[in-house]
């Protein structure tokens, strides 16, 4: 196997509310201890949660950088008013890091020069794809409802490096409204930032008690935990060169560190993911989209 | 402002075209026969012969059609989707209604005669991703998201060049529309790429003696007292559990009804409303639309009428939706 169809890791964005000191310190050790290459940075699922991070951003980026990550910027999914376009635009303006669109607003800014596309900008077949390249999209993260057919079909016929979620919750939908606060009667206005009581997500249930989904914020996500640790060798045919594991409370140095073994041949997708299900307390996992079925399925190897 | 407003109405067949035109529709928007469009329902929209038809129903009365050809092609299999563009330009349509950007790159290189729309499927929800469109494709009109207040929609219109249309009655997305993956994740089909939401292939509903539960895929979405109507179980109208009681987390199985704010609307500077339910029948096509000709003809002169539209409202509630703050 030559290097260049080696997948690297990518660091996902935080999607949860996590204290400012916490979410700088993940960032660190990331930067210190995971075989990472490239790292997103930035707040994509709530505006309001933007200025906790901001004293921290310069020291993030410079430790990153400083290990020999690449680092993107990550922009918010959901853009509805002035102060959220301003915030994007600041961004999008940015001259020294690569930025990553998550709404076609930050498509139409980051035209002309090198950017990512995120998992919440809709690329679902090669006429979007190319359109974009075009424009200037170096690096996509598809849409998370993808299987390894339509993957396959995107890469055949375009340069573009391709990026997956391969771990953690998947990001379902976004909406206007915030269920967090209205899991707690408040209001979005007045929220108290009561998402920052679930650090991987407020588990919801069905009336009959059995796991479902998961709220962040204006954010759904899924009960299960994403995990493709049995899907490496699809994931390298379909040409997906960038694994994307996105961030949890479990030790993500740990489960980078299981990615990379299996990648690189080391250890069994079995051993890789025994180790994952000690960092998620034995959550159920899911990899249905990439085989072409329901989302909340586990299919294939580690099926059985 | 005195231009009236514009009343797009919904048909998924050719009998409910006939009654929105005759009950006064502006326009009719409809879909193909197939997965191109996001009401992909057994039994419903449209074939090419029945579109000429309908087409013609509707030029002789002065009434105008639109096709929404707004899921977002397959990889590897973009015929279907450019076929549907060839055809509705070959037939003649004032409109297609488009949220895939590879497809709205086709259109404008096939047929650049051929007027564009922006589906609220795109979800362009601002200014830049308004004008991305605008500037890329041309886009004449775009259907905004359902997720802006009021003064949000007014602010945009003011800052964008060109006309926008917004939902006033109907069923209500929760989640921003094109970017949910909520019914793939319980059935494996959604709304980008099936053109269907919660399909009643995957829905069952179990008399279980003291309440009736309503699932979709192996997940329970709702459960009924005997004195309580089972609604459809969409998955984002169900009830569940975060902390404590069960509860309509996401939204109440509520209808959208806009209709009193048509003078507030007209004051954002919006051009055109649109009811939304291509899957309803044709007595409810030609009462809802009959109303709203009503209302919008009443706003136009500068009036406000009532009308009684609650016999035909999801669970007989009403929101304003996201229209309101409050909503949040």
């Amino acid at each position: 196997m030559s290097t260049a169809n080696t997948p690297k890791l990518a660091m996902g964005p935080v999607l949860f509310n996590w204290k400012p000191e916490v979410w700088r310190d993940f960032h660190f050790r990331i930067a210190d201890e995971a075989p990472i290459d490239t790292v997103y940075v930035g707040e994509v699922v709530c505006s309001k949660r933007s200025p906790f991070y901001l004293p921290h951003i310069a020291d993030v980026v410079e430790r990153l950088l400083a290990a020999d990550k690449k680092v993107i910027l990550s922009t918010l999914a959901l853009i509805m008013n002035k102060r959220e376009m301003d915030s994007v635009r600041e961004i999008a303006a940015d001259d020294d890091l690569m930025v990553e669109a998550n709404d076609v607003s930050a498509v139409a800014l980051l035209k002309g020069k090198p950017h990512a596309i995120g998992p919440f900008v809709n690329v679902y077949n090669e006429g979007t794809l190319d359109y974009l390249v075009r424009n200037g999209a170096s690096r996509i993260c598809l849409p998370v409802e993808l299987s390894a057919d339509s993957i396959g079909a995107l890469s055949k016929n375009s340069d573009v490096e391709l990026e997956v979620q391969v771990f953690g919750r998947l990001p379902l939908a976004v909406s206007a409204r915030c269920y967090h606060a209205r899991t707690h009667n408040l209001a979005k206005d007045n929220c108290q930032f009561v998402c920052d009581k679930d650090l991987d997500g407020l588990d919801l249930d069905t009336m009959d008690g059995e796991p479902f989904l998961a709220v962040n914020g204006i954010q759904t996500m899924s009960y299960t935990y994403c995990n493709m640790i049995g899907d490496v060798d699809l994931l390298k045919e379909s040409g997906v060169k960038h694994f994307r594991l996105s961030p949890h409370t479990g030790d993500m140095v740990k489960v980078a560190k299981a990615f990379q073994g299996v990648i690189s041949g080391k250890i069994s997708a079995e051993e890789a993911d025994d180790a994952i299900a000690q960092e998620i307390n034995d959550m159920p996992i899911s990899n249905g989209y990439l085989h072409g079925k329901e989302g909340v399925l586990l299919e294939g190897a580690l099926a059985e | 402002m005195t231009k009236k407003l514009e009343l797009v109405c919904p048909a998924g067949t050719p009998a409910s075209l006939k009654a929105a035109v005759d009950s006064g529709a502006d326009v009719v928007y409809l879909g193909f026969r197939d997965e191109t469009n996001a009401r992909n329902f057994p039994g419903l929209n449209f074939s090419r012969d029945e579109l000429h038809q309908g087409l013609d129903y509707a030029h002789e009365r002065n009434a105008h059609v639109y096709v929404a050809i707004n899921t977002f092609p397959e990889a590897g299999n973009p015929g279907p989707w450019r076929k549907a563009v060839d055809d509705a330009a070959k037939i003649g349509v004032d409109a297609v209604i488009l949220a895939d950007i590879g497809l709205a790159d086709y259109a404008t290189q096939t047929h650049p005669d051929l007027r564009r729309h922006l589906s609220v499927q795109a979800s362009a929800s601002n200014p830049e991703a308004i004008k991305f469109y605008t500037e890329a494709f041309g886009v004449q009109r775009v259907v905004l998201p359902r997720v802006l207040t009021l003064p949000e929609i007014a602010a945009l219109n003011k800052e964008i060049d060109v006309e926008t249309e917004v939902f006033v009655f109907g069923g209500l997305c929760v989640m921003a529309e094109g970017r949910c993956a909520l019914s793939s994740y319980a059935t494996g089909e959604s709304p980008n790429m099936s053109g269907v939401c919660s399909p009643a292939s995957h829905v069952r509903y179990e008399d279980e003696g003291d309440r009736m539960v309503s699932r979709l895929g192996e997940f329970t979405i709702n459960a009924f007292e005997p004195d309580e109507n089972a609604g459809y179980p969409t998955l984002c109208k169900g009830r569940f559990v975060t902390e404590g009681d069960p509860q309509y987390l996401f939204e109440e199985p509520t209808s959208l009804n806009a209709a009193d704010m048509l003078p507030e609307l007209m004051e954002a500077g919006v051009t055109a409303l649109k009811i939304e339910g291509r899957q309803r029948g044709r007595a409810y096509i030609g009462q809802v639309v009959a109303a709203f000709r009503k209302v919008v003809d009443a706003a136009a002169e500068g009036q406000k009428v009532k009308v009684d539209l609650t016999a035909v409202t999801e669970g007989q509630q009403k929101t304003s939706g996201a229209y309101e703050k409050t909503w949040r």
